[in-house]
């Protein structure tokens, strides 16, 4: 039974006809295209396909794309298109990822994490990324950059309020 | 050495943008179109067995399914430096997880479905489960016809058992060396099969074009190997090196799992079976684990003669290694640590034999490391052993015997530079060594150090080469085939074209292989491309630094050796005014007053091979060649928590040194040193592959099969770079990429024992095996029948003598 589905895609509305099994993830890729979350175990295990799903950073190969109908996705493709946002930046100037393939899920997890709670702790870092799975770089990077960006943007508020009053 | 600019510095990654906009592409980001095909494959239920009848009839008719593939359709074999391996089980089956057939549909699903209907009928063999059963006198052969398969000459399979190759090295009189030890021990070591667990599985669209072309775009560590496996196995198809391609683009995450061909090859048929439409086969998880390669496993028995005064006099180390169905690939791991088994310590008596042995388990290959880390989890033990036994502090003992620079080596040629003593006494001063920690209540801490070193494991003739063009604007692309594999290769290649042009890095587009466009390399493994593909580099910089001086010279009537490179431009030590920027010259060309273009597109190449080395040696001894090209060495340490009760450890410090030569790119050196010891530390403490008693892997996947999270890494870890400059290496850099991991087994066992007392000699190093070790509870006595590789029974108990490997 196909199922015409609508979900605001990367802040566009975007339509696919999918059947009640379609996942999310193969619905990104194989009909929008979106080629950033990737599928690294099909399960839930990796996090390799996370996205952002109403803001919330979650599994895409565990969803059914019509649960999401009406729904909001982010994915890497929606994040920093103009320019890179500070967390970005600060992964390329800390030379943080290596094969970069957990890279996407790493940043949108990174992304959810600070949107809600902008000062977290180190263990509160390793916590929310630890459904992510990377075998290369041994986290250490990853975790030490989401925190000096969080530092620096702590930093930089007070300092904006008081130029805006 | 002069002093670099470029060289030395931690530039940015060239590949740092593309992969956190996410614009990187792996194989499965590539669009094919609406034609693309779907294959998936059956494979065997059995680990031993006749195939009696495959029947593809139901599976044919299924909706969807445009072709069905089996063994008939393609009896051919292939491999990388022994062709033993079927692209389809052919009269049988010899691993849980070979493949027999493929289905080909227009969706994964209906290929899904279509897979479930192909009805395999076997006759069961007896499976060769166990090691002592694979070498016994009247065993069963897994390969019967081993005698005929073609092979690099270096490897010496013994016709009629289960041998596929064995090496031995012999040097000096281990017999007279255990005479002259005032002490000798002996014991036995085993490690596991291990995964590699690249976060991206093995991809592969292949399209065998209208007129008779065949591209395959694959996630691969080795193109060239790749395209020269095919051409070889294909042949019947009239397929020549010039009509295969190979197009790598990211890769994610090798670790050796993705070197060499295997899954590869079934694409390729598949493409050819469906001319003209492109077919993808990706695998799953399940298979990533079960059908693609793993790390071998290893019985090991150590035994080991030393001087009162801590020397060591003489070591006889045997290796029983657990290869699987096939040992294309393995058999050169086991050949690797058959020369290299005395780790990095000067010892006058050697005898070692590694003997690779087939099994009705899945294949084995290159994983990073490539068998040191298993050798060393015996060895480096040992050693610690060995010290305490004698009353010698464990790190004074390995300072004492630490290999030098020039110390003959086990197979008689001459050690390279490496500062080993260096690495010791930074990472002793690191973790404190000797300065007993306060522990917790409940808990106890240990301390540890443990050393490694480990060569590139390379055919003689193993080369890499390069391209170097300038465009209008003065920038460059490079083109390579080393392998971006996440361990920053183009970076550091760039890094190396920039230094000789002193051009920035960021002017210069490093591109991923293609053996169309991109120059050969043979393969991006045995952490050699720095290295290797580094000279190659260099080389292809200094022909363009050649042309350019020529260039200028002659345009400007000017002499070459006045004339040198800076800022991005051409300048004259006679005249300090004079600069012509490349852009201003390098397409097109340099006016002359009447008009004339002198130049025009300027570009280098360069090439390396090191033709110092062969494989020559004398089979018995292994005297008398120079197998490897040289070693790096270094050690690291840990700073281990045990909880007393529960057996659970807790890293709460390493550190480890590395002499790099020269660190290109430092940043990236850090890199790997952290992430090693990570996917050390993960072998040691997390990961446990567990196979039935039929030998069915029983947790192909990261539920069951645990690596690390982010919340389960050390609390510190320190990277420590020592620099003895490799004098043929590109700036006087060497490897680094796969020694991070080597140490860090055998630091976790000494850092165990020297907490609670405890000594495991049986990987992985789990709480619950400390748990039981703390009651006096043998693990060999409770571990059950699921176990981690070849291997049954007591280690003490193993038969090192058994049958055909007596």
């Amino acid at each position: 039974m196909i199922q015409e589905i609508a979900i605001r895609l990367n802040g566009e509305v975007r339509r696919a006809a999918v059947a009640p099994n379609e996942t999310l993830l193969d619905v990104l890729r194989g009909k929008f295209g979106v080629k950033t979350p990737k599928e690294g175990c099909g399960r839930g295990d990796c996090g390799a396909c996370t996205v952002l799903l109403d803001g919330k950073a979650v599994r895409s190969c565990l969803i059914l794309a019509i649960e999401v109908d009406g729904q909001s996705v982010v994915t890497l493709e929606g994040v920093g298109r103009d320019k890179p946002t500070a967390l970005q930046k600060a992964f390329v100037k800390n030379n943080v990822f290596q094969c970069g393939f957990c890279a996407p899920g790493m940043i949108l997890s990174s992304a959810a994490l600070l949107a809600e709670n902008p000062q977290p702790t180190e263990h509160e870092v390793r916590e929310a990324l630890a459904g992510n799975l990377c075998r290369c770089t041994g986290y250490e990077p990853i975790v030490q950059t989401v925190l000096a960006v969080a530092k620096k943007s702590a930093k930089k508020k007070p300092a904006a309020r008081r130029a805006r009053s | 050495m002069s002093k670099t600019k470029i060289v030395g510095n931690s530039s940015v990654r060239v590949d740092g943008l593309a992969k956190v906009t996410g614009a990187a592409q792996y194989v499965d980001d590539l669009d094919f179109g609406p034609g693309l095909l779907h294959a998936v494959v059956v494979e065997s239920t059995r680990a031993h067995a006749k195939l009696k009848k495959v029947d593809v009839s139901a599976a044919a008719k299924a909706p969807g399914v445009v072709r069905v593939v089996t063994g008939k359709d393609f009896p051919y074999m292939f491999g990388l430096y022994m062709q033993d391996r079927y692209i389809f089980a052919q009269d049988r089956v010899r691993f849980v997880g070979e493949q027999i057939a493929a289905v080909v549909a227009e969706t994964p699903e209906a290929a899904l479905r279509a897979a479930k209907l192909v009805k395999v009928d076997y006759e069961e063999l007896p499976a060769v489960l166990s090691l002592a059963d694979a070498l016994k006198k009247d065993a069963v052969l897994i390969h019967p016809h081993l005698d005929r398969y073609n092979k690099v000459p270096w490897f010496f399979p013994r016709a009629g058992t289960n041998i596929a190759h064995w090496r031995k090295t012999r040097k000096g009189d281990v017999e007279k060396g255990f005479q002259q030890a005032d002490f000798i021990l002996e014991d036995v070591y085993t490690v596991p099969r291990y995964a590699h667990c690249p976060i991206e599985t093995h991809a592969v669209t292949g399209l065998f074009d209208l007129s008779g072309r065949l591209t395959l775009w694959a996630s691969s560590q080795s193109p060239f190997a790749q395209r020269n496996v095919m051409a070889t196995a294909l042949k019947p198809f009239g397929l020549t090196h010039k009509d295969i391609r190979i197009v790598t683009p990211y890769v994610g995450g090798g670790f050796g799992g993705k070197a060499g061909v295997s899954m590869e090859i079934i694409a390729a048929v598949l493409a050819i079976a469906m001319k003209g439409r492109p077919v993808k086969l990706n695998w799953t998880r399940e298979q990533e684990f079960m059908n693609t390669s793993q790390r071998q496993g290893v019985i090991a028995r150590v035994k080991m003669g030393v001087k009162k005064t801590g020397q060591i006099v003489a070591l006889e180390h045997t290796l029983h290694w657990d290869a699987g169905a096939s040992a294309e690939y393995g058999a050169n791991v086991v050949n690797a640590v058959g020369l290299s088994a005395t780790g990095p310590y000067r010892v006058p008596n050697v005898k070692i034999d590694s003997v690779c042995v087939y099994t009705n388990m899945p294949p084995c290959g290159a994983y990073r490391g490539f068998g040191y880390s298993e050798f060393h989890f015996g060895l480096e033990s040992h050693i610690t052993r060995v010290a305490q036994a004698i009353g010698m502090d464990p790190v004074k003992f390995r300072r004492l015997n630490a290999i030098q620079e020039g110390d003959v080596l086990a197979y008689g040629a001459h050690m390279n530079p490496g500062d080993l003593r260096g690495a010791i006494d930074r990472v002793a001063k690191e973790i404190r060594w000797g300065k007993k920690e306060k522990a917790k209540p409940g808990k106890a801490v240990g301390k540890s150090l443990a050393c490694f070193w480990k060569a590139p494991a390379m055919p003689p003739n193993a080369s890499s080469a390069a391209f170097l063009k300038f465009n209008e604007d003065g920038s460059l692309n490079l083109t390579v085939s080393g392998m971006e594999i996440g361990q920053g290769f183009l970076t550091v290649m760039a890094q190396c074209a920039a230094e000789v042009l002193t051009v920035p890095v960021e002017k210069i587009r490093v591109e991923t292989p293609d053996t169309d466009r991109n120059p050969y390399e043979w393969q991006t493994v045995g952490s050699h491309v720095t290295w290797s593909c580094g000279n190659a580099v260099r080389a292809a910089a200094e022909e363009v630094k050649t042309k350019l001086l020529a260039t200028v010279a002659r345009a400007k009537g000017l002499k070459a050796e006045d004339l040198y490179l800076a800022d991005e431009c051409v300048k004259s030590r006679q005249d300090k005014k004079f600069a012509l920027p490349f852009r201003s010259f390098v397409i097109d060309g340099i006016m002359r007053p009447n008009g004339n273009f002198i130049g025009g597109p300027i570009q280098g190449t360069g090439m390396f091979m090191p033709e110092f080395t062969s494989a020559l040696g004398d089979p018995e001894t292994s005297q008398g060649g120079h197998p490897n090209v040289h070693y790096t060495v270094g050690c690291a340490g840990a700073i281990v928590e045990v909880d007393k009760e529960t057996g659970k450890l807790t890293v709460l410090k390493t550190a480890l040194a590395v002499d790099a030569g020269k660190a290109i790119n430092p940043e990236l050196v850090d890199g790997q040193i952290v992430g090693g010891i990570v996917q050390g530390l993960a072998t040691a403490l997390y990961e446990d592959i567990r196979y039935g008693a039929n030998g069915r892997l029983l947790n192909p996947n990261f539920t069951d099969y645990k690596i690390p999270t982010a919340l389960d890494c050390p609390g510190e870890i320190v990277p420590i770079i020592l620099e003895t400059a490799q004098p043929d290496g590109p700036f006087g850099a060497r490897g680094v990429g796969e020694h991070t991991m080597v140490a860090c087994a055998p630091m976790i066992a000494d850092a165990i024992a020297d907490a609670v007392g405890v000594r495991l000699k049986t990987m992985p190093l789990t709480a619950e095996k400390v748990a039981l070790a703390l009651r006096g509870i043998d693990y060999e006595t409770v571990k059950g029948d699921s176990l981690g590789f070849c291997f049954r029974g007591r280690p003490c108990d193993y038969p090192f003598a058994v049958g055909g490997a007596k």
